[in-house]
Order: C-alpha cells, then sequence, then structure tokens
C-alpha cells in the first residue's frame, strides 16, 4: 500500500503544471520540450546527450505516428513530463504517450469554411501554461484546451477569416500571457501580434504590424495603403525575461509585388520588433527589407545569444533571413552588428553600415519578367535556425542558387481574395509535387554553419533539392535536419559530417525536437503525412 | 575520390543557340508538358488542338490581342474576357503556370513542314526504316529507353511531334536524360535517368534493368542534357516525314 502511495504521488509530480517558472529555466529539464523553439532563446539546443557522434549510427525507430491528413505536416511537437501534445493539419490537437506513441485523446477543429490560406492549412504547434494548452486556427481563433482531456476550455476569435486573417502559428506563453500573430499577408490583411489572457482568452494588447494613423511610423505607407498593408506573423517569437521583451518576425507587405501602390519603407513590414512582454508597446524594431516587391517575409525564428562581441559579452540575436542575408543584431537595443551573405543575392548591392540593403535599380520590377536571386521562397524562410552555445555555431537551412522571374502586375484589392500584384515563375516548385525530381540542375539545398564571430561559413552539408526542414543541435554536438527528398540525418555539429541517415519517404516541413521518457532519449521529425520517433537501440 | 559530377555543358550551349529567341524563356519542358494536358482538357474544346478553332484567335502565334506578359495570360484563363464566350476557370495557380508555359511554347514551335499523309505507312516507316521500336514502345512493343508513345497524339500538336523527331534535343524531360556512370569497381553504365537525389541516381539501364545506384560508389556521374535520340532531318522525304507523323498522331491512347 505504501509502496501505492509512491507510486501515485511520483506519477502526480512527473505531471506536474507547466508554470511560468518551468517556462523561463525550460533549458534546465532538457527531458520536455515545453516551447515552439525549446526555450525562450530559440536555439532549438538541447542539453540531452545520450545520443552522440559515436552511437547515433544505432538510431532506430520508436514508433511512428500517422496524421489523418495529407497537408503539409509541420508541427514541432511539445513534450511534458512523458506526453506529447502536437497539432495536425488543419488546426487539430493530439495528446500521445511518447515512449509508445499511443494516442490518450484527440481534439478536432472543424475550422469555419470561411478559412483561406495562400499556401496550405497548416499549423505549428501548441503553447502550454499550467494544465492549458493553446492552439491558433486556421479561421483566426485561439483555443485553450484541457491538457489531461482536449475539452475546450475558451475559444477567442481574434479576426476575420472571411477578410483572409488566419493563424497558423505555435502560440508563445509568456507569464500569464499567449501570445500569436496572424496570417494572410497575401490577402490585404492588416497584421498584428496580440497577447491573451491565458485564464479567459480575452485580449490584453495588440501591437499592429503595420503603423496606421497616429503611429509611429505611418510615414511609411502612402495615402490609405496602410489599411491593406500586410505584415502577418506567423512564425513563433522568442522572448528575453531581463529586458522584458518579445521579438517577433513580420512578413511582406501588401500587396506583394506593387510597391508603388504604397509608396514608403512600410513599417513595420519584413522587421523584427521587440515589443514589451507586458504591455505590447514597442521598443524597438530593424527592418531588413525596406519597401520590399519580393515577398521576403521577415518571418524567421529570432534566435538570442549571449556571447562575446568584440571583446565584451553582448546580448546578441541572430537572423537568417529569407532575403538571403544573415544578421548579427543588439537585442536591447536593435543596434545593427553585421550582416552577411546566405547565399547569392541580385536584388541589392549589399547592405550599409546600418543595415540597410542597397538596391539596384536595375531590379525594380515591371510587367516584363525579372530573374532575382533569391528566389520567392528565400535563400532560407521560417524553418528553424539552430545555435549551439558548445560550437559556437549558427545553423541554416540554405535553398542554393535559387531564383525566380518576378513580373509586377497591378491589381485592385478585393476582400478575401488574393492581393498579390504578381506573376512569379521559378525553377523550383513551391511545394514538392512528387517523389520525382523534376528540375534537375535548377537549384539545391544545404545545411549551412556559420561562425557570428568571424561571419564566416565554416561548413556546410549539401542536398539534391531544397530544405523545408528545421534544424536541432545538442550538447553532444549533434545536428538533426532533414529536406524535401525525405531524408532524415544525425550531423557531426562540429564539421557536417554525416553519421547517421534514414528514408522517410514524405517532405520534411517541420523542424525536429528530442525529449526524454524514462531514461531514453528520442529525436521526433514529422515527415510527409506521419511523425517520426527515434531512439537508440539498446545494446 | 571525389565524385565528377556534370552536365554536358557545351551541348546545352549549342542547343540554346539554335533555338530562337522567342523560345528562351526558360518554361520547363515539364511545366510544358503537364500544360499540354491542361490544355488539352480545358481549352482544346473551344480553341482547336491547334490553338486556331476560334475565328480570329489563334493561340499558337505567340501574340495576344489582350495579353503581352505571362501575368495578363494567367488573368483571362482565370477571369475571363466578359461579355465573350471565354469562361472564367477554376484553375488553381499551380496549374495556371503551366498552361501559360504551354501557350508560350506554341509559337516557339517551328512550323510544320510535313503535311497529311498515311497513317499505314507512316506505322512501317516507325517500324521498319525509323526503327523507332528500339527504343520507343506503342502497345506493348518497343523498347523502353525513350517515351512511351502510346498517346502521343493526344498530348502533342502535330508541329511538336515533328520537332521532336527532326530536333529531339529541342525539349527533354528531366526524367529522360541519358546519364552515364562508372562504378568505383570500374563497371560503366548507361541509361535513362529517372530519378536522383543527394545519395541515388536511379535508372534505367541498356538491358531494361531499374537500378538504384549509392552515388558514393559512384567514380563519376554525367547527365546528359542533349537527347540521346538522333535526328531524323533529311532521313526521310517530305512524303515519309508526312506519314509518320500521320500515324503518330493517330496514336491517341485509350481517349
Amino acid at each position: 500500500m505504501r509502496q501505492l502511495v509512491v507510486c501515485f504521488l511520483l506519477a502526480a509530480s512527473l505531471q506536474a503544471q507547466v508554470t511560468y517558472e518551468r517556462l523561463l529555466r525550460a533549458a534546465d529539464e532538457p527531458e520536455n520540450w515545453l516551447t515552439y523553439s525549446g526555450t525562450y532563446m530559440s536555439q532549438r539546443y538541447s542539453r540531452l546527450d545520450q545520443i552522440t557522434p559515436s552511437n547515433a549510427k544505432n538510431l532506430q525507430l520508436e514508433w511512428v505516428h500517422q496524421s489523418r491528413s495529407t497537408e503539409k505536416f509541420e508541427t514541432t511537437p511539445l513534450v511534458v513530463d512523458g506526453v506529447m501534445y502536437l497539432t495536425e493539419p488543419p488546426s487539430n490537437v493530439v495528446a500521445l504517450d511518447a515512449a509508445s506513441g499511443r494516442v490518450f485523446w484527440t481534439y478536432d477543429h472543424r475550422p469555419l469554411p470561411e478559412a483561406r490560406l495562400c499556401c496550405g492549412n497548416v499549423n505549428k504547434g501548441v503553447g502550454i501554461l499550467g494544465d492549458t494548452l493553446f492552439v491558433a486556427t486556421v479561421d483566426a481563433r485561439l483555443i485553450a484546451l484541457d491538457a489531461r482531456s482536449g475539452t475546450v476550455l475558451w475559444d477567442t476569435p481574434f479576426a476575420a477569416p472571411e477578410a483572409g486573417y488566419s493563424a497558423t502559428v505555435s502560440p508563445l506563453v509568456i507569464k500569464d500571457k499567449v501570445i500569436v500573430g496572424v496570417g494572410g499577408g497575401e490577402y490585404g490583411i492588416r497584421g498584428f501580434v496580440a497577447a491573451y489572457d491565458a485564464k479567459t482568452g480575452k485580449e490584453v494588447w495588440r501591437f499592429y504590424t503595420v503603423a496606421g494613423p497616429g503611429e509611429v511610423g505611418s510615414e511609411t505607407w502612402a495615402g490609405d495603403s496602410w489599411k491593406r498593408g500586410g505584415g502577418s506573423v506567423w512564425v513563433t517569437g522568442s522572448f528575453d525575461p531581463a529586458l522584458n521583451l518579445t521579438y517577433w518576425g513580420v512578413g511582406n507587405p501588401g500587396p506583394d509585388y506593387d510597391k508603388y501602390v504604397r509608396q514608403g519603407d512600410n513599417l513595420y513590414t519584413d522587421s523584427v520588433i521587440a515589443l514589451d512582454a507586458d504591455t505590447g508597446k514597442l521598443k524597438w524594431h530593424f527592418q531588413f527589407t525596406p519597401h520590399d516587391e519580393l515577398d521576403y517575409d521577415s518571418v524567421q525564428i529570432p534566435v538570442l545569444v549571449d556571447m562575446e562581441w568584440k571583446d565584451r559579452p553582448r546580448n546578441l540575436m541572430l537572423w537568417a533571413n529569407r532575403n538571403g542575408f544573415w544578421y548579427v543584431l543588439d537585442r536591447a537595443t536593435g543596434e545593427f552588428l553585421q550582416g552577411k551573405l546566405i547565399d547569392k543575392v541580385t536584388w541589392a548591392k549589399g547592405l550599409d553600415e546600418k543595415g540597410r540593403p542597397i538596391p539596384d535599380p536595375a531590379k525594380a520590377l515591371t510587367s516584363e519578367g525579372l530573374q532575382i536571386f533569391p528566389g520567392v521562397q528565400g535563400t532560407t524562410n521560417w524553418y528553424s535556425p539552430s545555435y549551439n552555445p558548445r560550437t559556437g555555431l549558427f545553423y541554416v537551412s540554405t535553398w542554393v542558387n535559387y531564383s525566380t522571374i518576378y513580373s509586377r502586375r497591378p491589381t485592385d484589392y478585393v476582400e478575401g481574395r488574393m492581393y498579390t500584384s504578381g506573376y512569379l515563375r521559378t525553377s523550383v516548385p513551391s511545394l514538392r509535387r512528387g517523389p520525382i525530381n523534376t528540375w534537375g540542375d535548377a537549384a539545391s539545398g544545404a545545411v549551412r554553419a556559420f561562425d557570428p564571430k568571424t561571419g564566416a561559413m565554416e561548413w556546410e552539408f549539401k542536398m539534391a533539392d531544397v530544405t523545408d526542414s528545421g534544424v536541432l543541435t545538442t550538447a553532444s554536438d549533434l545536428l538533426f535536419t532533414g529536406g524535401r527528398e525525405g531524408y532524415f540525418y544525425a550531423l557531426d555539429a562540429r564539421n557536417g559530417e554525416m553519421l547517421w541517415r534514414v528514408t522517410l519517404g514524405g517532405q520534411i516541413s517541420a523542424g525536429p525536437m528530442t525529449y526524454k521518457a524514462g531514461n531514453k532519449q528520442y529525436v521526433s521529425i514529422a515527415s510527409g503525412s506521419s511523425l517520426f520517433t527515434f531512439a537508440l537501440r539498446e545494446e | 575520390m571525389r565524385l565528377k559530377l556534370r552536365v554536358f555543358g557545351g551541348i546545352v550551349t549549342l542547343l540554346l543557340a539554335a533555338i530562337p529567341a522567342a523560345a528562351q524563356h526558360d518554361y520547363s519542358p515539364e511545366d510544358i508538358e503537364s500544360g499540354a494536358l491542361l490544355y488539352r482538357d480545358a481549352c482544346a474544346s473551344c480553341h482547336g488542338p491547334e490553338g486556331n478553332a476560334i475565328d480570329g484567335t489563334d493561340l499558337s502565334r505567340g501574340q495576344f490581342r489582350r495579353a503581352s506578359s505571362d501575368g495578363d495570360l494567367a488573368t483571362i484563363i482565370t477571369e475571363g474576357i466578359p461579355n465573350t464566350a471565354m469562361p472564367p476557370s477554376n484553375l488553381s495557380r499551380f496549374e495556371i503556370r503551366p498552361l501559360v508555359a504551354y501557350l508560350r511554347s506554341l509559337s516557339a514551335t517551328p512550323p510544320r513542314q510535313s503535311g497529311e499523309g498515311d497513317a499505314a505507312r507512316g506505322q512501317a516507316l516507325f517500324e521498319g526504316k525509323g526503327g523507332c521500336l528500339q527504343c520507343h514502345s506503342v502497345h506493348g512493343r518497343g523498347g523502353r529507353l525513350g517515351p512511351n508513345l502510346n498517346e502521343i497524339g493526344a498530348i502533342r500538336r502535330p508541329a511538336d511531334i515533328e520537332q521532336s523527331v527532326l530536333d529531339p534535343s529541342a525539349r527533354v524531360l528531366v526524367v529522360n536524360r541519358l546519364v552515364k556512370l562508372v562504378t568505383r569497381d570500374g563497371e560503366a553504365i548507361t541509361g535513362r535517368r529517372m530519378n536522383e537525389d543527394t545519395h541515388y541516381i536511379l535508372l534505367m539501364d541498356s538491358e531494361d534493368r531499374l537500378v538504384a545506384l549509392p552515388k558514393d560508389k559512384l567514380r563519376s556521374l554525367e547527365v546528359e542534357a542533349a537527347s540521346p535520340m538522333p535526328s531524323y532531318q533529311g532521313k526521310f522525304s517530305t512524303q515519309e516525314l508526312s506519314d509518320l507523323i500521320t500515324y503518330l498522331v493517330s496514336l491517341r491512347g485509350h481517349r
């Protein structure tokens, strides 16, 4: 009897509430994966080290969870004390046993038929606080679920799906608030980031990513173009508790390819914004691509890094941008410290001393097609990068030698209809059409490892096809990633050497994550329509 | 040893030089091919297989009264033309791009040299003098190195078929490229490239075997951008060419 009580208490303590304090110190419990990018620093780095470069060859499949959708599977699962929470397209949630893959419960969200998305009815994952999960849905709702049963606790619609507003982002929980961004940058929306009370679902603050009349930055929008200015937010931000700032990447201005109807820099599109986590007030911003006409969303993961920078410790932000450059910023002030090429860029001649791109007038779009590097999907995109504090390297999924032929084609805004004002032809399909590689030598993929201190590329791991996969690194200097071909890899994070690979068959459009259940380290990745989980073969 | 990997660049350059300027849009042969199927299903009932069935509208000329850019064409396909018989379509943007590529390709094909011929005589040429069955198959007979031609008459215009006979390298699908490789053991293998990724090359070899080879077991790998098919320019009389094309046009699969 006494043993039973002890067991019960142990189980209860194992499934404790996910407090804000736990989220703050997520790195200290690497057996769990508590936020989309692992921790508030968003390094997608884990301290787990059971799987190493020398034993990675012994990785084997533990279980597979098959989603019920054939839509792109972009989820990064959370793991809390042995239970995994993941999302399936379009906005469903599943809780399963992290060791066996067997399902505890499912929550099926039926989106309103008015929901419209440019690029897939996808979802990137849930957030958690206490015993509550949070999922943002394709029909622009934020829904709270009981983590034990999947029961709906509250359901807050936050924008109009019929006008093109949507959500695919994994929410970020800070203190007692749930923060989400809104999608719809191809539909002439006015984007925003907003915080909701975790208990009630009531909105606490909202920051519009397109500055309106009376707001700082409104002078960067001609006429009433701000009303349809885009600025979607569809990838999870980061948080610095010491500065109390939360950082979010903002998407393209609307219409995507006609900048002449929105003269000005179009703040805060294609920018990183630093917001006070309590009030949503803007502390600083840095715009990567002013007055964009190439759909270079700055919707990437803000990777926070504390390191020596020019002989003094600094709080930095690393940012690998869709526009072809990667940046080092001071995350307290937004000061530009360094900008380097990820791969070939022809739209700009370079960056000036403040990090502002030097435009090439010969590359302004017309109705005739113009080939520009990088192409519309970017040199990199929303795919999670990783920073490994042991190697000091920043790892970026890269589209190599990739271009698009862009044409400008002005169109009128009609609510709920695509509002892009352009026509594109690209050598590599935005979505893989099938298992046969039919684009030959047009472009290829790579993981590139950059040293922030020198700006140099230390190594690259090449792939024949492009990659939409995120990158995970661990304290044993392992790097996990995948690609469109359906391979999933373990590389040596120090030199890029391939240590292990497996063929999963389906395109990988998600970031890998790792956790422990029992005494075993697992690695999970979504590929095709399934989530695959690996661990070491027992000797 | 470092793997030698290249495409026959010189041949590509020569080919481009030989293609009229209008054809040098970089529409891929794959897009043109899928566009042709879409055209057949969505457009040909009004515009005709040659694109000229409507009086005053000849899509094959490469000049359009209401469209100059690809974007204009896409808009017309999507929205139709008000107060005319041209209706809006439900095609997605992933379908419209190949369709535009196909429309652009129409004017890039040289005018047909041959005329109407006799399909039976054409079949005899195909199977006899032309030696086409060595590489192509029709209804279960013939080789596999080249594309199957069961329904070539349904998916290609006569002028396009003629171009492929006279200038086979003008448009080669990536999956029809010839590969030449040498394994680390020194074995030389030639075949049709069926697929390729970071770690494997998949091909049908000269004896019709399906082979998947790990790239780390290769000494060299060359992918030829030009077609392995010889040109039949000058090898047939005009009458023979007309007969052959007429036979190929008659191959319409099971539709």
